[in-house]
């Protein structure tokens, strides 16, 4: 996937390369808390009544419970209440924006509370710690029915979960090869160890009653009308497939590509020493992948780590937290400028960008009209995941009503085809948020399984 | 050798009476101290090295650890278990040690020596033998013969010295307190001070018996029988002695509230109303400390806390009170001894018009819900829940409002939730007057 770079050095020759400061510098970004350390922070949490820190929690964990169980020594009960709610609690408590949901609204941000209490480290806590003889949940009486499920990613994964968990069975459709979504292929690799996405995924299947096929990619070799015909009802986890294009002359040439795709290969990689480095690079966009980008080609060895926004710092979609992970790497910051070329050397390789530098003119962007240009290796763009249409192409798929680029739902996740349900980064009301499409997932499972109730007790 | 060859400076673990401008001194049933902290009668008095590194780290006084018959008690091993608060801090403490398991003679010998070389502090010696006067009339004279400043009965140990017919089994029997402490006041000539259990229903009954046999001070409480906690993988109680275990003595800031009472019962009891008491039971700082002399003590003893701490805790503490002293104008430990006790009565005479509400700060609230589920639950309705444009808030009805105290005892920001006494224009009215009351006493 790195193809664009291949002519690049790889990280083992470039600066002082040392295996294990690489190996190092992609393990666990935040060390999980120890077992005192997580009985010391569950005590700070109050027990909130009608805690604002569930309102918060876009997937409905009980955290007031769980975090009781824990200071009680009740870590499997406390991994269940997490995993009732969210069975990707384990992800979850790794890559949630918390300082955006649970922890901003914790009571105890208020004057003389200190801080919050650490409430994705807590999760992690009862996550990482939990033993279960058995698959904690079990399936009630088989329904008969058979649901067809598209993307192995958070919210098809979670509509699968419960859908099984409910007495239906579910084949899910995956267009790689491995489970898992973004967290398998999409997630820095630092916030994501140990081969946690496919432990994750093995213990969320334990359930029973759900074959993944591999493969299988929509608009590709599946069409959803076989998916209609075949299966009582459809669900759709696409996500989102493309990345955006810069539209600019040069877009292909060799030395720029979107960050996702080098991230899939850092994650997948057994040797990261392997992967080709640009010692000077550019980051494009704001995002989290922007800063996982950023972040990650630093420490694989790059020396000048450029990222480079459009607009101001308060505009950037990743968290100050997020931020303040790419400036302790060493990440230079640009903001208020714009892609405006790509320079190429003779050999049509990657050798720097020009930027036009913005500022906000009557409420909207505008080039200001100076120009200045940064040298690099390489460049990345990471402005933004854009649907995939091509994956809607077929003749039923294409009948699909959209919200912009993306499926439109109602509030019960359904589509505009009758028993066609879709969630995750793939409909419009989404927050691009793990958290959000294991919640799409669990409600399009309950709405799935009253409609077909319904239809039974009709008929 | 590191060994310094001068006191370094800064050093504060004198034997001065006066600390912050204030003189902590006491006379105690005719014993004098420096300050009114003493160590009691437990493992940290066991012996000279720990007496003198109390002494040295500023403790006012000791009582020894309790002496008894020859040959000395054998002790078990494993001997101490705790009941944990959340954060893992000693609630209480529990033991299961016997008096003291060395020979009387060394331990004579050790309180004879540290007692010439310590006479500014107090130096009582804790005793414990049968029930038969001879025992007394045998180990008294002994005693006396160290110069220590006085004696206290263990009468209160309640654990395995009762299966012996001592310790509690004496203190549960008011005519053998009285026998008891009549034979030490007729064998030694110094205070006796008669420590009292609280493993019985009524503490003033032990009082009074100690007062009858001529004692010159109770000191309360000994230790509560107990079981801290059960090993449910072995099924077994701790501490676990081989594969069993038994009961123990309970101590430690979690018996405070019930040592209070029991002190305050003697207080303002009228068969008892000047007999010096040495207050015991939960005492870890000089706000407990004065909590206990308020309402009656003439000194307080202090175990649990030094145990778990090291004998260092005592700075805190005389520094504490004695600011505290300067602060309210008490110029020594007289000054506000007892002075909690005349409000401290029945409930019968408490004022059945008093009115008090709760009302919440809405600045200091952190919006955490917990008075509100806390009253809805269980109490009386009186807090409203309210969304104003997305935030909570919560409000005291106050028509409600019986004002029990529980909204802010579970508010976790203190001083958000306070009680206001309210006007009522009624009169002072007690229950006993009360014409709702069909018992009532005609005014």
């Amino acid at each position: 996937m790195t193809h664009p770079l291949d002519y690049l050095p790889s990280a083992k020759e470039v600066g002082t390369y040392d295996p294990d400061t690489l190996t190092n510098n992609f393990s666990d970004l935040h060390p999980p808390l120890t077992q005192r350390q997580a009985m010391i922070e569950s005590q700070r949490c109050l027990y909130c009544f009608d805690a604002p820190c569930v309102e918060a929690c876009p997937s409905d964990i009980d955290i007031p419970s769980f975090i009781r169980q824990i200071s009680e020594n009740n870590i499997n009960g406390a991994a269940e209440t997490i995993l009732e709610a969210n069975i990707l609690g384990g992800s979850c408590a790794r890559v949630c924006p918390t300082e955006i949901l649970c922890e901003r609204s914790c009571v105890r941000n208020h004057d003389a509370e200190c801080q919050p209490v650490l409430i994705g480290l807590l999760q992690r806590h009862a996550t990482d710690h939990m033993h279960f003889e058995q698959h904690p949940f079990k399936r009630a009486a088989s329904t008969g029915r058979h649901i067809a499920v598209v993307g192995a990613g958070p919210a098809g994964l979670s509509c699968a979960h419960r859908l099984a968990m409910l007495g239906h069975q579910v084949t899910i459709f995956e267009a790689e090869q491995k489970p898992g979504g973004l967290n398998e292929y999409g997630i820095a690799r630092y916030k994501m160890t140990d081969d946690f996405a496919r432990k994750e995924v093995a213990f969320l299947l334990e359930i029973g009653g759900i074959n993944i096929q591999y493969g299988q990619r929509l608009g590709d070799n599946l069409e959803l009308a076989t998916l209609r015909q075949k299966y009582d009802s459809v669900f759709l986890g696409l996500g989102l497939g493309t990345s955006r294009a810069l539209g600019l002359t040069g877009e292909d040439a060799p030395g720029l590509m979107p960050a996702v795709d080098y991230i899939k290969t850092l994650r997948q990689t057994d040797d990261l020493g392997i992967l080709p480095v640009a010692k000077r690079c550019i980051v494009i966009g704001a995002g989290n992948t922007a800063i996982d980008m950023a972040t990650q080609m630093a420490r694989l060895g790059a020396t000048e780590v450029t990222l480079v926004y459009r607009r101001g710092v308060e505009a950037m979609p990743a968290t100050h937290h997020e931020q303040e992970i790419a400036k302790t790497n060493g990440v230079r910051m640009i903001t208020w400028a714009q892609p405006d070329e790509i320079l190429l050397d003779s050999q049509g390789h990657v050798a720097g960008m020009r930027f036009a530098k913005t500022h906000e003119q009557a409420g909207r962007l505008a080039p200001t009209g100076e120009t200045f240009e940064v040298a690099a290796d390489a460049i990345f763009k990471a402005i933004g995941q854009g649907f995939d249409s091509a994956s809607l192409r077929d003749p039923t798929a294409a009948q699909l009503a959209r919200d912009g680029e993306r499926i439109q739902v109602d509030e019960m996740l359904r589509t505009s085809l009758p028993d066609v349900y879709a969630g995750g980064d793939c409909i419009k009301p989404g927050q691009d948020l793990t958290v959000q499409a294991v919640q799409h997932g669990k409600l399009a499972a309950h709405a799935i399984h009253q409609a077909l109730a319904a239809k039974q007790e009709a008929a | 050798m590191n060994t310094l060859p001068f006191t370094p400076p800064g050093k504060k673990n004198s034997g001065d009476s006066v600390v912050n401008g204030v003189d902590l001194s006491v006379n105690f049933a005719g014993i004098k101290a420096p300050n009114p902290f003493w160590l009691a009668s437990a493992p940290p008095t066991d012996k000279a090295y720990n007496v003198v590194r109390a002494y040295e780290a500023g403790w006012g006084g000791v009582v020894w650890k309790t002496l008894g018959e020859e040959p000395p008690a054998v002790n078990v091993s494993s001997r101490y278990s705790a009941h944990y608060g959340k954060n893992r801090e000693v609630i209480g403490f529990n033991n299961i040690e016997l008096i003291t398991d060395r020979s009387l003679e060394v331990n004579l010998q050790e309180i004879t020596q540290v007692k010439k070389d310590w006479p500014d502090r107090a130096l009582i010696v804790s005793i414990m033998v049968p029930c038969v006067e001879e025992a007394w009339a045998y180990i008294l004279p002994l005693v006396e013969a160290t110069g220590a400043d006085g004696i206290e009965l263990n009468l209160g140990c309640p654990h395995g010295m009762p299966e012996r017919g001592m310790g509690a089994a004496v203190g549960q029997n008011p005519d053998l307190i009285e026998k008891v402490t009549y034979w030490c006041k007729k064998h030694y000539s110094k205070p006796v001070i008669v420590k009292l259990t609280p493993n019985i229903t009524d503490i003033r009954v032990g009082a009074q018996a100690a007062l009858r046999g001529g004692a010159d001070a109770v000191s309360l409480i000994n230790t509560i029988n107990s079981i801290t906690s059960i090993d449910l993988d072995n099924m077994v109680a701790k501490p676990t002695v081989g594969h069993q275990s038994t009961h123990g003595g309970y101590c430690g800031s979690a018996v405070k509230p019930i040592a209070l009472n029991m002190v305050a019962e003697i207080a303002r009891d009228p068969a008892t109303p000047t007999l010096p008491i040495s207050g015991i039971g939960g005492i870890a700082t000089w706000r407990d400390a004065a909590e206990f002399i308020a309402l009656g003590a003439g000194s307080v003893q202090v175990c649990t806390a030094a145990m778990l701490n090291g004998f260092r805790i005592v700075e805190e503490m005389k520094d504490g009170l004695s600011r505290w002293m300067a602060e309210k104008g008490y110029d020594s430990i007289d000054a506000f001894s007892r002075k909690a006790v005349p409000q401290t009565t029945d409930w019968k005479h408490l004022d059945i018009n008093f009115k008090t509400i709760a009302h919440i700060d809405q600045d200091l609230c952190i919006e955490c819900g917990r008075c509100y589920i806390a009253c809805e639950d269980t109490s009386h309705q009186s807090i409203a829940k309210l969304t104003e444009e997305g935030a909570r808030r919560y409000e005291v009805i106050e028509e409600e409002c019986v004002g029990c105290n529980l909204c802010q005892i579970t508010c976790p920001v203190e001083n958000c939730i306070t009680m206001v006494p309210q006007e009522t224009g009624k009169p002072f009215l007690a229950w006993d007057n009360d014409p709702r009351n069909p018992f009532r006493v005609a005014s």
